[in-house]
């Protein structure tokens, strides 16, 4: 029974070892043009080709296209939450001081993703079920995965000891996480206007080779554009606070009397 | 193209969306470099300031 403590110290120190805001910023600033670069080039090249190079659809004709945004735009929503519980559980556990300033601007990102997800799909509904929107299980669960979201930005910033608000928001994010197998099982669990996942890690992709790279790559360009924006907002959230603290030293008259 | 004015604004959405994230991200950075350099600069030369009574 000893094993468990020793391995949430061990973790914890591994974890700590990046919590150093100076190593976070130089680690970050070498990270941000390999995120940057790669996700405007994977990003414009599987759009590119999912616009204008890829087939129709012989059922869905050309609306089939918005899969290319679509497609990536779900995937990171429930990959952005699952970003959000995990710094969560790095800041409940490990008192993780990135972690909360990571969860701070991982929210409005993953909620902006959530709403282009929700906007694309009922924009590809309108011509294919004839409707903008239906309660259906996958769509309604990701509509509360945008409410979860939005709450969880909201909760941050309510309280006036900030550490309140990231204790809350943690406690929330890891709640709001099993909303994710819902989304992810919805289509099978229930019968759902939604189709069925065409990709699975078990299976093999039910859709043509020439629909599958261009959602690939722009599956990858978004998730690296993600990370980027992500990256880049943390790096000036770690800033900004490394200035609140110069301004509040004593040695510029700043500070509690 | 079938169904134009929907895939129009499929990535119309996605593009502002992708625009507005990265250059606020940008010039986030951008002002939080400026200002912290500007006040480190500032404190450094305080610091190194010799105490007149």
């Amino acid at each position: 029974m000893s094993a468990s403590p020793t391995l949430v110290a061990r973790t914890g120190s591994f974890f700590h070892r990046y919590a150093n805001p100076g190593r976070f910023l130089k680690l970050g600033a070498r990270l941000q043009p390999w995120l940057t670069w790669p996700a405007i080039a994977f990003t414009l090249a599987g759009l590119g080709w999912g616009l204008f190079y890829s087939p129709a659809d012989w059922q869905q004709g050309d609306s089939v296209r918005i899969m290319y945004v679509h497609v990536p735009a779900a995937m990171l929503a429930s990959g952005g939450y699952a970003g959000l519980a995990l710094c969560g559980l790095l800041s409940l556990v490990w008192r993780h001081p990135l972690a909360d300033l990571a969860a701070v601007e991982i929210g409005p990102v993953g909620a902006c993703i959530t709403a282009l997800c929700l906007a694309t799909g009922s924009i590809w509904g309108k011509p294919m079920w004839g409707t903008w929107w239906v309660w259906d299980a996958r769509l309604t669960s990701v509509l509360v995965l945008f409410f979860l979201y939005l709450g969880h930005i909201a909760l941050i910033r309510a309280f006036d000891d900030p550490q309140r608000g990231y204790r809350a928001a943690a406690i929330l994010a890891l709640a709001g996480a099993v909303d994710l197998p819902i989304i992810k099982f919805s289509v099978q669990w229930w019968n759902t206007l939604h189709q069925p996942d065409s990709i699975t890690l078990t299976g093999a992709p039910t859709m043509s080779a020439s629909m599958l790279w261009p959602l690939a790559l722009s599956t990858i360009g978004f998730s690296l554009g993600f990370a980027a924006i992500v990256v880049a907002r943390t790096r000036a959230a770690v800033m900004e606070s490394r200035i609140r603290a110069l301004l509040s030293s004593p040695r510029r008259g700043g500070g509690a009397a | 193209m079938t169904h134009l004015p929907y895939i129009v604004a499929s990535y119309g959405l996605a593009a502002i969306m992708a625009l507005v994230l990265s250059i606020g991200a940008a010039l986030r950075l951008r002002r939080a470099r400026a200002r912290l350099a500007a006040l480190e600069q500032t404190n450094n030369r305080s610091a190194g300031t010799p105490f007149t009574p």
